[in-house]
């Protein structure tokens, strides 16, 4: 177990590197830099700028240097001193940007993950035990509405229904009055009167495509010999789907983990405009669209660096559950 | 009232019992026509017959393990222990308290494949503690203790390290002990052995035949042994029931079985067994003539009529009766119903 867990350790580290490598690659990739648009947003304005205030500016970055030289520096203040460089739109650094927001997005996607789990395993396991029945047949249809709804436009819809019915508007995390506030079980109701609405509409498309592969993995198990084993002991029906092929069946669902965190934050994006949430995912795209470099390319760094250690946490925990891994049978 | 002894009460009776599965595709198939077997304590029946004449089928019908498309459509089995009310186990409800505490408890099975018949991701020591637990309220550190017991028994050896593999990390002698300490967790009445050295190689297959036989002198149960090898059956049965195409055809010891069988199909597959021979003395085998016609084409009388070579007005659309022949000896064909007839003419 510790040699398995050695290993994927520095396999970690190596990917880490290389994510940080194409990261870096691909914030550069549109033409110009962050400088370029913002004399070009000067000069809409109709103000002047001094090309020598630029020239000083684009000394002190470092743009015009080989993207090598350019990445080492950038790589290796975050590894040296924690550094992400400074955000050129909001001048500040990058670091007290993005860890408010980041932590956001982690709490509400893995609320969002916990709600998804909670609906999906129970449903998955009676979608497939009673094959054919009316509640597999609705829970095929919700699942494949839930899977074909965009979810901004789901959570549009959420917007106009809870307008209309009950006269409020959600959108925000928390109340004006509570976003600097800190911790307290006022701040956590405020959190949670605002955060089902995002929990909801993230957890809908995650919830139908759990339900389906859960389903689908425990047909096939249904079938297996050691459940007529566990029947043939007197175990109940029940006990007998629970203790063996439902525990077979969720390994595969465990390996999802891993990339379930970042198609969470890239499907959040919309969302996250449409509702107006503080989360990692429109200050990425407006630091995109801004070719605000260094903002970006600590985002991207930093989602690259979820789905590893989503990937080591659901490697680490399909080893722990399944022993055919841990032990490396044929 | 002549005292019958104890022994040769049936503890289990298969009575005229037949087995329909139907499918939304295609016609209902009966895979099992009319099957009559008893087991007696402390005996072994061994029941033969080619894939797919309704052995295995007729197996798990006792602990009524079939799925849903099955139904048992006729007949009963009895389950009658000595020291408790008999039960029609055809009677019971699917998943009933009633049921479950005969599966596993008072009639357990062994199954053919080790490997895929125990749960990849649990120990086999779990596996086994579970049975005491659900049957006998054992808490898990005692029947822990047992199980290490049983594995020791069964011939395992360095049980208790044993008891925390995985099925995966055992051969498949092991995995098939390992299966039948699982069977005898809760000393049974009666084991069900589908086919239970069909996956081994032969010189596990003997060692396991001899743990089976020397566990049944210490259990006493009535064990109910399903293969198709008929030299397997030579070597651990008392009895000896011969199944076609969903008929028991002939039920008797196995010596007379074996030195006089009286259906034309048990000849038949008697003849069709390679025997040790000098070469001057041997002789070409006789296979059976034609093949197995399949359940819907099988003829309305005796399903062997199409390939028997005695065959004669009735065969093919009376279905023969089952006639005693001698001491517990039975088979079903019109042959033994004519002879006396026709000697008596």
């Amino acid at each position: 177990m510790l040699g398995f867990f050695g290993k994927r350790l520095i396999a970690m580290v190596l990917t880490m590197w290389a994510v940080s490598f194409v990261a870096f690659a691909i914030i550069q990739l549109p033409p110009g830099d962050y400088l370029t648009t913002y004399m070009a947003t000067l000069a809409a304005n109709g103000d002047r700028v001094d090309p020598a205030t630029i020239e000083a500016l684009r000394r002190q970055y470092g743009f015009g240097e080989p993207y090598i030289i350019q990445y080492w520096k950038w790589i290796s203040g975050i590894v040296l001193r924690g550094d992400f460089g400074q955000s050129f739109e909001w001048k500040a650094p990058v670091t007290t940007l993005i860890w408010g927001r980041l932590g956001n997005s982690i709490l509400l996607e893995g609320l969002a993950v916990i709600v998804m789990w909670l609906v999906a395993v129970p449903i998955g396991i009676y979608a497939a035990v009673r094959k054919y029945s009316l509640g597999d047949y609705l829970a095929t249809i919700g699942g494949f509405l839930g899977l074909a709804i965009p979810n901004f436009f789901f959570a549009l819809i959420l917007m106009y229904l809870s307008f209309v019915w009950f006269g409020e508007t959600i959108g925000g995390l928390f109340s004006p009055g509570m976003e600097t506030a800190r911790w307290s079980p006022a701040r956590i109701w405020d959190f949670l009167s605002h955060a089902w609405a995002p929990i909801l509409v993230l957890a809908t498309a995650g919830t139908a495509e759990l339900i389906r592969i859960l389903r689908a993995n425990l047909l096939d198990e249904l079938k297996k010999p050691y459940v007529t084993t566990a029947r043939a002991k007197g175990l109940s029906e029940f006990r007998t789907i629970l203790k063996y092929p439902v525990r077979v069946a969720l390994n595969p669902l465990i390996s999802t983990i891993g990339w379930l965190l970042p198609a969470l934050v890239s499907s959040s994006v919309l969302v996250s405009v449409v509702l107006n949430l503080p989360t990692a995912g429109p200050l990425l795209l407006r630091s995109l669209t801004s070719q605000d470099m260094f903002l970006a390319g600590a985002i991207i760094m930093l989602l690259g660096m979820l789905t590893v250690i989503g990937t080591l946490i659901s490697d680490l925990l399909l080893a722990w559950i399944d022993p055919r891994i841990r032990y490396g049978s044929k | 009232m002549p005292l019958i002894p104890m022994g040769d009460k049936p503890i289990l009776s298969i009575s005229d019992m037949s087995i329909v599965f139907s499918s939304p595709d295609e016609a209902d198939i009966e895979a099992v026509r009319q099957v009559d077997l008893t087991l007696t304590p402390g005996k072994t029946l061994a029941l033969v017959g080619e894939s797919g004449c309704g052995k295995s089928v007729t197996a798990r019908a006792v602990l009524r393990l079939l799925d849903k498309n099955a139904d048992i459509q006729r007949g009963s089995i009895i389950f009658a222990p000595g020291d408790a009310e008999a039960t029609d186990i055809v009677q019971l409800r699917q998943d009933s308290l009633p049921l479950r505490a005969i599966r596993g408890n008072q009639i357990s099975m062994i199954f053919q494949e080790p490997m895929s018949s125990l749960s990849p991701v649990h120990t086999i020591g779990d596996q086994i503690d579970e049975m005491m637990v659900i049957h006998e309220g054992l808490k898990p550190k005692q029947a822990r203790e047992r199980t290490v017991a049983l594995l020791d028994q069964v011939g395992i050896p360095g049980a208790r390290e044993r008891a925390d593999a995985y099925p995966f990390q055992l051969s498949g002698g092991l995995r098939q002990r390992a299966m039948i300490a699982m069977a005898l967790a809760c000393t049974p009445k009666v084991l069900i052995a589908d086919e239970p050295t069909t996956a081994l190689d032969v010189t596990t297959q003997a060692q396991i035949l001899d743990l089976l036989r020397q566990l049944q002198a210490d259990f006493g149960m009535a064990m109910l042994f399903i293969t198709h090898d008929l030299g397997v059956v030579a070597e651990i049965a008392d009895e000896v029931a011969v199944m076609y195409l969903g008929d028991v055809v002939e039920q008797g010891s196995v010596f007379d079985v074996f030195a006089a069988p009286k259906h034309p199909y048990t000849q038949a597959l008697m003849s069709s067994i390679p025997k040790m021979a000098r070469k001057a003395d041997r002789v070409r085998l006789s296979p059976i003539k034609g093949t197995v016609p399949a359940p819907r084409d099988r003829p309305q009388g005796c399903a062997f009529t199409s390939r028997c070579p005695y065959a004669f007005e009735p065969c093919a659309t009376i279905r023969p009766e089952r006639t005693a022949i001698g001491d517990n000896h039975h088979a079903r064909c019109h042959l033994l119903t004519r002879q006396p007839a026709e000697a008596a003419a």
